[in-house]
């Protein structure tokens, strides 16, 4: 590695370790018995964002009017097309297909392959993403998939693990597909060649992660997304689906009598050109939320996880759920400074890390579900038992070493080789310091809401023709709090089912569909009467990280391209 | 000597000081800017008015989007790293490399075999390899990546597989390399012949399915999706606990 080496920890930090280390060994054996549901309930109805009062508010606009929900999402709904329907001849159609998925990760994948493997030639499928194909959340998540495939469990086990994990707000036909189809999707990715953690026999290494009542989390070390990801798309590539990359869509299209979704406008970030797709079905795979930074939080989520798909999916009538709740991972990185917000994988805790305080105490059991040990660190934080970094943040330690000392030396190294690399490039070893750790913004629980096979709903629960959905985008597979080790397998378990959905939607479909903004211009009029300004504007598509000094001196002369 | 090959020479903008904050100079393909120390090359860029859409991605050191390259004052060596990974230093001159010019060829993979003719008809240019060690050097994530090319020629495709596991595709070995091999998609055929012919399959998973399709849990399924949300949550507290 020709990179440079950095110092670690700075001494008044070092400091602070030593609490940590003076009381690993008492620590060893310590049992911390987990929260009743009432303990749990208090617990995060105290700290998780969730329930802050100046986190949420009701829309005012659309199918959901009046539900409460995450400002910076209501702020997205209630926003003005990106692109006005003027602004775009309809009349030439760039792509014509027969599926038209929309994002690039796992779900977008997953879909164009059963698509193809139910028949539909790989020409007629196009796939269009914000940035390149591959670049999402799937990549990002690194402990594992869960599927209840050993003997001393069952998917009856892992649908109570799930809807309990969730506040019982999961929808249970839902969850009933995610858990049933789940042995299913390892046997399909063990058969693409994707490397499972497995012992000499064939049997696989499976961990338990938090919420979940067996060791079901299937694993490719700590790289265990982006090698699902990697592979998928490879066979993707092999199959010859058609890709576009810096081309999100930035409004569906639609029958201008039936309402019926028909393509999309797609817009290339590089050449600032716009392409009319003409679709029979349409499916939605465009993740999450976090680049929004809802409350102010850091985020793990990849660069282009602005929201685009609930966006677009309100203006077509879609119904949106749980979107007043967000999931944050417990454990980011709350120092180095460089890299704060970044997941610290929770196989960590299923691997036998320990939460400690200041004073070097554990103050919550390490799997509990997500909320909860996100609610507990906050909660040690507010009360002034966590440790205050040197630019000013606010953490508590995450004891690492303590996997090695309990699996034997080597564990981290061999198990968490991610991890491991993204601490060292700061200098610090994680097989002999502990990291410092805060919750961060991580997951989109809710979403747009669809039926078991991927058809989006509207609020009176008929489906959107033309319209599927799949992944982070949909609500309803997770409640208010997913599980660790679900999302892999959401993406995948819905992926598919949206490719089979659309295959089938296709093969019923004769002539071709007919496309119009005119479900814009209904919006529009709304987004008017509202008195919503002009320059508020969605999908967003990026963050923006300029700083303000240069902001101020931004004027721009001519239209150049970002390269 | 020019400007660009020093730091401390060329104007520094009167109004370019941060307040309080130390600031270093980074030089973006050669042309100078300050930022704040403590960013990362990522941030950095940013911070100096870069919206970028090539040359960044997952932001957390796992796909491959933002390589760069760089020197430092001084010295000769050309440094590669992730902007995402790597704080900015004071005099890095630096250049993104956001693409490494590669087609991947098409395959079917149920018509391979796991052995080094597999891999070798597909990428011929395996065989071109020096053994120069640019590849490795060159790696971000400090993978030992000439050796896994070797493994391949060597026909020891679990080698090859294993050592090229933490591949994030970022393609800086391939534009270093000599023998122009395109490492990132060699690596990702190996590691898919491995997974899928080499490694052994799972019975456990196989069993379970055969219950699934043989409707061995429908009807405790639809059992539990009938429970009222006070019995299904007394059920959920009163479930077993496997240890970790």
């Amino acid at each position: 590695m020709m990179g440079l080496v950095y110092e670690g920890y700075p001494p008044e930090m070092r400091e602070k370790i030593r609490v940590v280390e003076e009381t690993r060994e008492e620590r060893l054996g310590q049992q911390i018995p987990k929260l009743s549901l009432e303990e749990r309930e208090k617990l995060v109805r105290k700290w998780h964002p969730d329930y802050r009062e100046d986190t949420k508010r009701p829309v005012r606009i659309g199918p959901n009017k009046g539900q409460v929900i995450y400002r910076e999402v209501a702020d997205l709904l209630e926003s003005w097309p990106a692109v006005k329907p003027g602004d775009v001849d309809l009349d030439n159609i760039d792509y014509d297909v027969d599926i038209l998925i929309i994002g690039g990760g796992g779900a977008a994948a997953s879909a164009a392959l059963w698509a193809v493997y139910s028949g539909v030639s790989p020409e007629n499928i196009l796939i269009a993403t914000k940035l390149r194909f591959g670049d999402a959340n799937t990549v990002k998540a690194q402990g594992g998939i869960q599927a209840a495939d050993r003997p001393n469990d069952s998917p009856v086990r892992h649908y109570l693990d799930t809807i309990g994990g969730g506040h019982f707000a999961n929808k249970p036909e839902l969850v009933r597909a995610l858990v049933m189809d789940a042995p299913f999707i390892i046997r399909w990715l063990e058969d693409l060649g994707v490397m499972f953690d497995k012992t000499g026999e064939g049997e696989m290494i499976e961990y338990t992660g938090g919420g979940a009542s067996r060791r079901r989390l299937h694993a490719a070390k700590d790289y265990t997304g982006l090698e699902i990801m990697r592979v998928i798309r490879d066979e993707v590539w092999n199959k010859g689906v058609n890709v576009l990359e810096f081309s999100p869509a930035v409004e569906l299209l639609t029958d201008p009598d039936t309402g019926a979704v028909s393509g999309a406008v797609l817009w290339n970030m590089e050449v600032k050109a716009y392409y009319v797709v003409r679709a029979k079905v349409t499916i939605l795979a465009t993740g999450g939320f976090g680049r929004l930074h809802l409350a102010g939080f850091p985020t793990t989520n990849h660069y282009g996880a602005t929201a685009d798909g609930i966006v677009m999916a309100y203006r077509v009538g879609a119904n949106l759920r749980d979107l007043d709740s967000a999931q944050f991972h417990p454990t980011g990185v709350a120092w180095p400074e460089a890299i704060r917000g970044e997941l610290i994988t929770e196989k960590c805790r299923s691997l036998g890390a320990q939460l400690v305080n200041a004073n070097g105490e554990r103050f919550i059991n390490e799997l509990e579900p997500r909320d909860v040990v996100a609610s507990a660190i906050i909660r040690e934080c507010a009360e002034g038992r966590g440790i205050i970094t040197p630019t000013g943040a606010c953490g508590v330690w995450l004891d690492l070493p303590m996997i090695d000392r309990v699996r034997g030396e080597g564990t981290i190294r061999r198990n968490l080789p991610a991890m491991y690399r993204q601490f060292i490039r700061h200098g610090i070893d994680i097989t002999r310091e502990p990291v410092l750790t805060y919750p961060t913004l991580h997951y989109q629980n809710g979403g747009i809401e669809i039926d078991p096979w991927t058809h989006v709903l509207r609020p009176d629960g008929t489906p959107i023709p033309g319209l599927l959905a799949a992944g982070e985008v949909t609500g309803g597979v997770h409640g208010k709090n997913r599980l660790m080790g679900n999302s892999l397998l959401d993406i995948t378990v819905f992926g598919r089912r949206a490719g089979i959905t659309a295959a089938k939607l296709v093969k019923e479909m004769s002539g071709k569909p007919r496309i119009s903004l005119k479900h814009v211009e209904r919006y529009m009029e709304e987004l008017k009467r509202l008195g919503v300004p002009e320059n508020r504007r969605a999908p967003v598509l990026l963050p923006d990280y300029r700083g303000e000094r240069v902001l101020l001196r931004k004027l721009d002369l001519i239209d150049l391209a970002p390269i | 000597m020019s400007s660009k090959e020093s730091p401390e020479t060329g104007p520094r903008p009167v109004s370019g000081k941060e307040e309080g904050g130390k600031t270093i100079r980074i030089y973006v393909m050669g042309r100078a800017y300050e930022v704040p120390e403590g960013l990362t090359i990522l941030k950095a860029l940013e911070y100096a008015g870069f919206r970028l859409t090539r040359g960044v991605g997952c932001r957390g050191g796992f796909c491959g989007a933002c390589a760069v390259m760089y020197r430092m004052p001084g010295e000769y060596k050309l440094r590669t790293a992730l902007a995402c990974q790597t704080l900015a230093r004071d005099g890095m001159h630096l250049v993104f490399i956001p693409y490494a010019p590669m087609k991947k060829p098409r395959y079917d993979i149920e018509k391979l075999r796991p052995d080094a003719g597999s891999v070798i008809a597909i990428f011929p240019e395996v065989t071109r390899c020096l053994a120069c060690n640019a590849c490795t050097k060159a790696c971000p994530q400090g993978l030992q990546v000439m050796d896994a090319i070797q493994a391949i020629i060597r026909g020891d495709i679990a080698a090859a597989a294993n050592l090229a596991f933490d591949c994030i595709g970022c393609g800086l070995c391939s534009i270093r390399c000599p023998a122009e091999i395109r490492h990132v998609y060699v690596f990702q055929l190996v590691r898919r012949l491995y997974g899928k012919y080499m490694l052994p399959k799972a019975k456990h998973v196989e069993e379970r399915i055969k219950e699934i399709e043989a409707g061995k849990y429908d009807e405790e399924m639809e059992k539990l999706m009938k429970l009222s949300l006070e019995e299904l949550k007394r059920l959920y507290m009163s479930r077993d606990i496997e240890k970790a």
